[in-house]
C-alpha cells in the first residue's frame, strides 16, 4: 500500500495536478509518526510512509493547506474523508485545492496499549497472523493483535470513502451500529445510574490536564479564537480555578461540536490521559439519531444538518423531561 | 515565612490626572502615607485590581520624589480601562520595583543626556528626566525630543512647559504629527526632527516609545555617526510574576521583567529579534 | 548497604506512610502511572514511569496565591499560604529527580518562590534506580546515569530486596527512621542488576543523542535556523508536551472570582498557548513556528545560557510518547544539527 501511494504521490506531483502531498512521516521508533507535508519525490522516499501506526487524521491540516498556493494531494482513509467533507460543508476547506486520494483504513494500532502490556523496549512490531511479534531491548513478545487496536479502529463506522477523486485499493462499506458496536458503550453509561454516571466521568474528567490536545485537533474545532482562549470570554482557564471545571471544558466542547463531530475519534487518541472523550459526542449523535432521525455528519456536503434545521415532526423540548432523570 | 513577591501590598490612588484623552496619570502611596517601595529611575511596578487583571507599568515618578510614585497609563486593554474608570481614594494592589534601572549613577554620570520619546514613551523617561534635573550637577546638557500624534496627546504637557523648558541647561524639542491649529511648534515624526536636530555626538541617548519610532529613530541615530553603545531603550512584553520565572517575556535568553526593562542597544543586538 | 525484602514492602509504605504522608507511582486502569497517596492495598507500579511527572509535587498545576476581599474603594490581601506538611516521594526516577534541580535554578533563585520552597523544604524524594529502560528514554544525553538516581534517597531494586542510600540529611532523617525495617546486606545481585541495565543503557536507540551541538553560545545561529518552520508544521499547539514536562516551568496567573471574593491562583502556562505572550496591543509571537521555537530554545539554549551550560531537559521521553503529532525534543535536536 505504501509503495502504491508512494508512485501515485510521485506521478501527481511529477505531472502536475499537486504541488504538495500530505501525508505521514516516519519518526525515531515504529511508532511516532508525524503528519507532514512533502514537497519533492525526494521528500517523499526518504521519510513518507503508511503503515499500522499512520492513524492520524489529517484533514483538519488541509484548512489551512488548502489556502496555500496551487493544489495538495491527501491521501485519505474512510473516517477521514468524513471529517474532510464536514469542513467542505463549513467552508473551511478549499475543495477544489485539494486532490483527495481515498487509501484504505485500519485497524490501526496503538502503541500505548501495547506499552500498557507492560512490553516496553519497542524497536520493531510486526502482525503475524493475528499475534503481534514486538521485538524489544529485552528481547521478542508477542499480544494478541486485536489488543493493540487503537480505540477508534474498534468501532470503526465505515470503511467507505465519502470523498475522492481517486481510489487506492477497493472501496468499502457503511458498518451499521450493530456491527460496530460504537454505541455499546454509551448504552451502558445510559443504563447506569445517575450516581455511577457521574463517578465514571469524575474518575476520568479529574484525569484532564488541560492540555487542550483533544480540541487543537479535533477537526471540528476550527474556530480562529476558542472562548477557553479568549480572556474576554470570561471562562478563558488553562488549568482549574476549582475541581469542578475540565468537566465543564469538555462538555462544553461537546455541545458545541454536536451534529458536526463524525466521530473521527482523535480526540481519545491524542488524550496524555487516555480519557474516552469520544463517548461523550457520542452520546450527542446517538441523541440526534434517536430524535431527528439517523444522520452522520460529514456524509455529504449539502444537506442541513438536524441541529441546523427545522422540521415539523422534529422532537420537542419537553423530552428531556420526558426522559428524565431517576 | 518570609513575605513572597507575588503577594502584593496595598496602594491607595490619592491623585488622577488626565493627561492626554487616554493617558491618566495616577498617584499612589501607601495606606499609611509615603511610597509604598523605593526605586530607581526605569524600573517598574505590577498594579491590579483583583478581578480584572494585573499589569507591569514603568514607574513614571522620580526616585527623588519622596511622597508618592506616579503611573502614567495609557488606556489600551483591560485592565488600563478598569484603572481609568477608578476614582480618587480608590485601593489598588502594587508590588516592586523590578527590573533594572537607566544608569543614572554609573554609566550616564558627567554625561550629555539626549532624550527621545514619542506618545506615551515619555512615562518610563519622565522618572530619570526629573531625576537628572534633581541630581543636576552630576549631569551635562540635557535635550529633550518628545514628539506624540497631535498637542492634546503630548503626555505631562504642563510640567513640560511650566517647569522642564524654564530649566537652565536643558534643551526640550517638542514635535507633532500633524499641523494642529494653537500649535507653532515643530511638526513631523521623532525620526525626522532628531536628524533635523542633529544632536551632538557626544550625547549619550535614551530612547522610548512606539517600536516603529525606536526603529527609525535608531537608525537615522546611527547615519548621524552614534553607536549602539550610546543608546539605551526600555522594552515591554507580556509579564505575569515579574521576577523572571512565569516564563514568557523573554528576548532570547533574557527576561524583559528582570534582565531588562533597560537594554543598551549593543545588548539587543546580541539577543534574536524577537521582541 | 541496607535493605529490604521487595515482599516486606507493605511493611515499609505502612511504616513510612505512619510518619508522614507517602506518595508513590501506582497503576491505573488504563495501565498508565500515576503518583498516589498510600493507603493500604496500593501497590507500587512497575511501569516505568507516570504519565505526569513528580514536579506536580512541588510546583503543582493549579495553586492559591492569594486572596483579596474588596469592600467599595478598599481591598484587603490575605495571605493564604501554609507551611507544607511532610511528605515522601517514593519511586522518583533519576530522570525527574534531576528535573528538581533545575526547577530549584528558577524556584529557588532570589527572589525565592516561597510556595515552591516550602514544599521542596518538607518533601522528601526516595528515588528508584531503572531496570528496564525505554525505547524512548535518553536521560544519559544530560549526564544522568538511571542506575545511580539522586534525591535525598537513592533506592535500587534487584527484584528480591530494596536496597536504600541516604545522601542528604533529610534522607538519613528518613532512613533513620525506618531503622527497625532496614538491615545491613550484601549487595552481589544488586550489581549484577546494574550491570545488566547498563548494558540496555548502552542499547537504547536514543543512546548516541549528544548536547555537544548546544549551549548558550547558539543562540541566533538556531534561532535563525530554517529548520523550525518544517519541524513546527504540523504542531497543534496544544500544551501536552508543556505539561507532561518534568522541567517546564512556566506559569500564568489569574483571577477568579469566588463570589464572595477574589482568588489569585496560578497555574500552568504553555509556550505553545496562541495567549502566552498576548498583550494588549500586540503579540511577540504570532505564529505556530515562533512558539514552537520558543520551547526548544529554552531547554537548549537560553536555560544553558542561564545556568552554567545545565540544559533544561532531562531525557525522561515523557513527550516522545504523549505528542499528539510525535514531534519532540530528539527530532528538534537531530534537525538542526543537520546543517
Amino acid at each position: 500500500m505504501q509503495e502504491a501511494m508512494i508512485n501515485k504521490a510521485k506521478q501527481l506531483l511529477a505531472d502536475g495536478t499537486v504541488n504538495r502531498v500530505m501525508g505521514w512521516k516516519r519518526g525515531e521508533f515504529v511508532y511516532d509518526i508525524t503528519p507532514a507535508v512533502f514537497e519533492t519525490a525526494e521528500e517523499i522516499d526518504a521519510d513518507f510512509v503508511c503503515d499500522d501506526f499512520t492513524a492520524a487524521n489529517v484533514s483538519k491540516y488541509l484548512v489551512k493547506e488548502s489556502r496555500k498556493e496551487g493544489k495538495i494531494l491527501a491521501f485519505l482513509k474512510p473516517c477521514d474523508t468524513y471529517s474532510f467533507n464536514q469542513l467542505v460543508k463549513e467552508h473551511r476547506i478549499v475543495r477544489e485545492n485539494v486532490y483527495v486520494v481515498g487509501i484504505p483504513g485500519g485497524p490501526k494500532l496503538d502503541a500505548e496499549k501495547i506499552k500498557a502490556k507492560g512490553i516496553t523496549g519497542i524497536l520493531c512490531v510486526k502482525n503475524e497472523n493475528g499475534t503481534l511479534k514486538i521485538d524489544t531491548l529485552y528481547g521478542e513478545e508477542t499480544m494478541p493483535y486485536y489488543e493493540a487496536i487503537l480505540g477508534k479502529c474498534e468501532t470503526c463506522k465505515s470503511r467507505k470513502h465519502v470523498v475522492y477523486d481517486e481510489l487506492i485499493g477497493e472501496e468499502g462499506e457503511v458498518i451499521t451500529a450493530e456491527d460496530s458496536g460504537r454505541f455499546d458503550m454509551v448504552e451502558k453509561l445510559e443504563n447506569m445510574t445517575a450516581q455511577e454516571r457521574y463517578d465514571f466521568w469524575r474518575e476520568q474528567l479529574s484525569k484532564c490536564i488541560r492540555c487542550n490536545a483533544c480540541r487543537n485537533v479535533c477537526p471540528a474545532c476550527t474556530c480562529e479564537n476558542c472562548v477557553f482562549d479568549n480572556p474576554a470570554s470570561g471562562i478563558s482557564n488553562k488549568a482549574a480555578a476549582d475541581s469542578f471545571e475540565e468537566n465543564m471544558f469538555h462538555i462544553i466542547r461537546a455541545f458545541h461540536v454536536a451534529g458536526r463531530c463524525t466521530d473521527c475519534g482523535e480526540c481519545s487518541r491524542v488524550c496524555p490521559q487516555n480519557i474516552p472523550l469520544h463517548l461523550l459526542n457520542r452520546k450527542f449523535i446517538k441523541d440526534i439519531n434517536a430524535f431527528y432521525g439517523e444522520y452522520q455528519a460529514g456524509e455529504d456536503t449539502t444537506s442541513r444538518a438536524p441541529l441546523n434545521n427545522y422540521d415539523k415532526d422534529d422532537c420537542e423540548p419537553s423530552i428531556v423531561h420526558e426522559r428524565g432523570v431517576e | 515565612m518570609n513575605k513572597d513577591t507575588l503577594i502584593p501590598y496595598i496602594g491607595v490612588v490619592t491623585d488622577i490626572r488626565q493627561d492626554t484623552p487616554d493617558v491618566k496619570t495616577f498617584r499612589v502611596v501607601s495606606p499609611e502615607g509615603g511610597k509604598v517601595f523605593e526605586h530607581m529611575p526605569g524600573q517598574c511596578a505590577m498594579l491590579s485590581i483583583p478581578g480584572v487583571g494585573e499589569g507591569m507599568f514603568s514607574i513614571t515618578s522620580s526616585p527623588t520624589n519622596k511622597e508618592y510614585m506616579e503611573f502614567s497609563i495609557k488606556k489600551c486593554g483591560c485592565l488600563t480601562t478598569w484603572l481609568h474608570a477608578m476614582d480618587v481614594g480608590q485601593q489598588i494592589t502594587i508590588r516592586g520595583p523590578y527590573g533594572n534601572h537607566f544608569p543614572v549613577e554609573t554609566d550616564l554620570k558627567g554625561k550629555d543626556l539626549l532624550f527621545i520619546a514619542g506618545g506615551i514613551g515619555l512615562a518610563p523617561l519622565r522618572s530619570v528626566i526629573n531625576y537628572v534635573r534633581d541630581k543636576r550637577e552630576n549631569y551635562g546638557d540635557i535635550q529633550i525630543v518628545y514628539g506624540s500624534r497631535s498637542k492634546d496627546d503630548l503626555v505631562d504637557y504642563q510640567e513640560i512647559i511650566d517647569e522642564w523648558m524654564k530649566d537652565d541647561g536643558i534643551q526640550v524639542n517638542l514635535t507633532i504629527d500633524n499641523p494642529q491649529e494653537g500649535w507653532d511648534g515643530h511638526v513631523g515624526f521623532v525620526p525626522n526632527y532628531v536628524k533635523e536636530l542633529n544632536p551632538s555626538l557626544s550625547k549619550t541617548v535614551l530612547i522610548c516609545g512606539p517600536p516603529i519610532m525606536i526603529k527609525f529613530t535608531l537608525a537615522g541615530l546611527k547615519e548621524l555617526g552614534f553607536t549602539e553603545t550610546q543608546v539605551y531603550t526600555t522594552m515591554e512584553l507580556r509579564m505575569k510574576c515579574a521576577v523572571g520565572k512565569c516564563g514568557r517575556c523573554n528576548i532570547g535568553n533574557k527576561y524583559v521583567c528582570k534582565d531588562g526593562p533597560v537594554f543598551r542597544f549593543d545588548q539587543l543586538g546580541e539577543l534574536p529579534d524577537e521582541y | 548497604m541496607l535493605r529490604i525484602p521487595v515482599a516486606k514492602s507493605d511493611e515499609l509504605f505502612a511504616a513510612i506512610a505512619s510518619q508522614q504522608t507517602l506518595y508513590l507511582p501506582a497503576d491505573r486502569k488504563d495501565g498508565q502511572a500515576e503518583y498516589r497517596k498510600w493507603e493500604e492495598g496500593v501497590k507500587l507500579s512497575s511501569r516505568l514511569n507516570t504519565v505526569r511527572s513528580a514536579k506536580d509535587f512541588f510546583f503543582p498545576q493549579t495553586e492559591n496565591l492569594a486572596e483579596f476581599r474588596m469592600e467599595g474603594k478598599k481591598i484587603e490581601v490575605i495571605d493564604i499560604r501554609k507551611e507544607s506538611e511532610d511528605f515522601v516521594i517514593f519511586g522518583v526516577r533519576a530522570c525527574d529527580a534531576r528535573s528538581f534541580t533545575i526547577l530549584d535554578k528558577v524556584y529557588l533563585v532570589d527572589p525565592v518562590d516561597t510556595f515552591y520552597q516550602t514544599r521542596r523544604e518538607h518533601g522528601t524524594v526516595v528515588t528508584m534506580a531503572c531496570t528496564r529502560p525505554a525505547e524512548t528514554c535518553f536521560c544519559q544525553t544530560f549526564g544522568i546515569d538511571p542506575t545511580e538516581p539522586e534525591g535525598d534517597v537513592s533506592c535500587w531494586s534487584d527484584g528480591s530486596y530494596y536496597y536504600f542510600r541516604a545522601n542528604t540529611d533529610k534522607g538519613q532523617k528518613f532512613l533513620d527512621s525506618l531503622s527497625s525495617l532496614l538491615e545491613d546486606g550484601d549487595t552481589a545481585a544488586l550489581e549484577e542488576t546494574k550491570a545488566k541495565t547498563k548494558e540496555i543503557l548502552s542499547k537504547l536507540p536514543l543512546a548516541k543523542v549528544s548536547t555537544e551541538n548546544f549551549g548558550g553560545d547558539k543562540l541566533n545561529e538556531y534561532f535563525r535556523s530554517e529548520k523550525w518552520g518544517e519541524l513546527s508544521e504540523s504542531c497543534l499547539g496544544c500544551g501536552t508536551c508543556t505539561f507532561v514536562c518534568p522541567t517546564c516551568q512556566c506559569y500564568d496567573i489569574r483571577d477568579f472570582d469566588t463570589g464572595h471574593g477574589i482568588q489569585r491562583f496560578r497555574c500552568w502556562d504553555s509556550c505553545m498557548y496562541s495567549d502566552f505572550t498576548k498583550m494588549a496591543h500586540g503579540n511577540p509571537r504570532l505564529t505556530q513556528l515562533e512558539r514552537f521555537r520558543q520551547r526548544f530554545m529554552h531547554k537548549l539554549v537560553y536555560f544553558p545560557a542561564n545556568n552554567n551550560g545545565e540544559f533544561g531537559c532531562v531525557g525522561c521521553g515523557r513527550c516522545l510518547s504523549k505528542c499528539p503529532i510525535s514531534m519532540n525534543i530528539v527530532k528538534v535536536m537531530k534537525a538542526l544539527e543537520e546543517k
